[in-house]
């Protein structure tokens, strides 16, 4: 079955070719690009069409490949001694499957979504190549060895904060999402609002690229800092005509908070509207 | 199967491997795209390129080897209702009343076939036969409003060739992007992990202690995460002959920041003064006096410093020597009282290191650092962290 965009998601063509490309020669795929592009939004989306289950496996600093295999809870296995309880005696009690045991065993092909896989230690990934492209490992406690029924499907997100290793990235598909143009940006913001008027629309994205091509910005406006504008324009009744008031005559623009996370921003744009 | 194209790509620099040629021959084996050019082109990429960087290059080859493919003589090998066809979709009501001027698309389609047979070879210019850039009617990027596009699209088409022609990525192509990473891999050599902050994680040993000596009742024990305790004072040249080296020094400092909690970075123009400054825009009202700066940072500190050292031999040992201000003292001596406090010192030179020689200036600086001058490579960033661990 193909993925393709839905009622509530859009997806470009090319990214649905490597979506297709990716669940049929079963590797994983690598999604990078701006925040707010729609990354972690996407394994949902084709958890949903596909009718398969989504475990989503977020990576902190702090997280170990480890932990995506398994645990091993000492301390309920040491209370656990200490009230003489008879699961004691069975290691396996204690052993908690992680996220890609998870998908591993599961008995409908799940995706599996590996979030923010730069977040960790430069190591991580390293750690689970052999994994990921064995779809088996070991667990040393039991003596047990797991290997996927069925291989799931693996999207894997990164924010380019730290450089990847070559030999994680020859065993994935690459995806480099690109910032939506002003057309699908139209088709997202009318997804999510049905009943939005045309003309504000059109002000709103107007005034959204002036910004976004303003050089030296801290954080660029993404889409998901669009359509909450947007929610707040409809909120707080503004009309197509106040937006295009402002984009004349640079006034202040109603609501920015919404979309500038920086004071820096806030100053950069005023400034450079006020000049325009 | 499409070695050709694999080598091309190899020599437009997009590094990718067999393993990852394979993965396409299979994608293309299970028909993930059949007979689409469009597909091929997103395909191939997905599979071979792993680094938004890279993009470009691959479109350049891309667009290559397409043009090499559209070379073979396509009047025998392709038969007429296809190009038709594709044609057809393409053209738009607008587009196809221009056509009119040539009179109808059948004769254009005719007139076509019969230059393609007519000519012989690659052409460009000129306004007959078929290629780029002319104003023939047949070829791509000509001017001529009726005319028949080869392989490149102008506009509004989801069409793939507009996509690798419009070279999106030409801002992302960065030489040797990956750099960063194997600084990060060397800047590891320098970890010294110790433990803070509050208890979370289980101190196996330390509850088995415990708990022994409770006589066997479970005493739990905690203790606090291991981190990263390495300090680094990070003085970096800029401006002047620094500009040439920005992205190395970038690099770096990426792979530094990714790696260190604390670091400490400070501004200097081609040797520290009594100033150092912490933003560059900043940089005339707001310095820090170096004095405040060796106050400030314990002797735990690395010091590493960044500069390619090449100035006058004046610059570094008179007053007065500096090319921006009037200083009290002379360069050496700020570098001296620096050396003093920070012991774990380290200068990196983003020169290489063959051209050292050349300047008075970066044999004295290497004199005042001991000879701990490093030269800005993978090799010498790992000498550095031995020399300052």
């Amino acid at each position: 079955m193909a993925f393709s965009s839905t009622d509530s998601y859009i997806v470009s063509d090319q990214l649905a070719a490597a979506v297709n490309a990716a669940v049929t020669l079963e590797k994983p795929l690598l999604l990078k690009g701006e925040p707010g592009t729609g990354k972690t939004r996407l394994a949902q989306e084709l958890a949903d069409s596909l009718d398969a289950d989504l475990l989503q496996w977020s990576i902190k600093s702090t997280t170990k490949a480890q932990q995506g295999l398994y645990e091993y809870d000492a301390v309920s296995r040491l209370r656990d001694s200490q009230l003489g309880s008879d699961k004691v005696h069975d290691i396996s009690n204690y052993i908690k499957p992680g996220k890609l045991w998870q998908s591993f065993t599961a008995s409908k092909r799940p995706v599996l979504l590996i979030d923010e896989i730069d977040k960790a230690d430069i190591e991580f990934p390293n750690d689970l190549l052999h994994e990921l492209d064995q779809m088996a490992f070991h667990v040393y406690e039991t003596g047990e060895h797991i290997e996927a029924q069925q291989r799931p499907i693996v999207i894997i997100t990164s924010n380019n904060e730290k450089a990847l290793p070559d030999a994680f990235l020859r065993r994935c598909f690459f995806h480099f999402i690109q910032f939506p143009d002003e057309q699908t940006l139209a088709q997202i913001a009318q997804v999510h609002f049905p009943n939005l008027q045309p003309q504000l629309l059109t002000e709103a994205l107007e005034l959204f690229f002036d910004l976004r091509q303003i050089p030296g910005m801290k954080k660029k406006p993404s889409t998901s800092e669009l359509l909450d504008w947007i929610r707040l324009l409809v909120a707080e009744d503004i009309d197509a005509e106040q937006l295009r008031q402002s984009r004349q005559q640079g006034s202040a623009l109603p609501l920015t908070g919404a979309l500038l996370k920086h004071e820096q921003d806030v100053e950069l744009v005023e400034r450079v509207r006020r000049v325009n | 199967m499409l070695i050709e194209f694999f080598q091309l790509l190899r020599s437009h620099g997009v590094k990718t491997t067999i393993t990852e040629w394979l993965d396409l021959l299979e994608a293309l084996s299970r028909r993930v795209v059949f007979a689409d050019v469009d597909e091929f082109y997103y395909i191939s990429r997905l599979i071979l390129v792993k680094d938004e960087s890279l993009y470009d290059r691959f479109d350049r080859a891309f667009s290559e080897y397409v043009e090499r493919v559209a070379q073979v003589d396509v009047t025998e090998k392709i038969p007429a209702d296809w190009l038709e066809n594709a044609l057809k979709r393409e053209l738009s009501d607008e587009e196809k009343e221009k056509v009119k001027q040539l009179g109808s698309l059948d004769e254009l389609l005719k007139s076509f076939h019969e230059r393609l047979q007519e000519q012989q070879e690659r052409h460009q210019g000129g306004s007959k036969w078929i290629g780029t850039g002319g104003t023939s009617p047949y070829g791509a990027y000509g001017y001529h409003p009726g005319g028949i596009r080869i392989g490149q699209q102008g506009n509004r088409n989801r069409s793939a060739a507009k996509v690798w022609d419009k070279r999106e990525f030409r801002d992302l192509d960065e030489d040797a992007s990956l750099e960063q990473r194997s600084y990060q891999i060397a800047l590891r050599n320098l970890r010294q992990f110790a433990r803070t902050g509050a208890p979370t994680e289980l101190d196996i040993e330390g509850t088995l202690k415990a708990t022994a000596r409770q006589g066997g009742l479970l005493d739990l024990q905690w203790q606090s995460e291991r981190h990263n305790a390495v300090k680094i004072l990070l003085l970096l040249d800029v401006g002047g002959s620094m500009d040439d080296h920005i992205y190395q020094v970038q690099q770096l400092f990426t792979a530094l920041k990714g790696e260190f909690r604390h670091l400490e970075l400070y501004y200097f123009h081609n040797c520290p003064y009594e100033g150092l400054w912490r933003s560059n825009q900043r940089r005339r009202t707001e310095q820090v006096p170096t004095e405040q700066v060796i106050q400030t940072y314990g002797d735990d500190y690395k010091l590493i410093v960044v500069g390619d050292a090449t100035m006058g031999p004046y610059e570094i040992a008179y007053p007065g020597g500096s090319v921006e201000h009037w200083n009290e003292e002379p360069g050496e001596v700020w570098l001296k009282r620096l050396l003093k406090k920070f012991t774990k010192a380290v200068w990196l030179n983003p020169q290489p290191e063959r051209y050292w020689g050349y300047y008075h200036s970066v044999r004295m600086i290497n004199q005042l650092m001991q000879g701990r001058m490093q030269p800005l490579t993978l090799n010498g960033l790992q000498q550095a962290t031995d020399t300052i661990k």
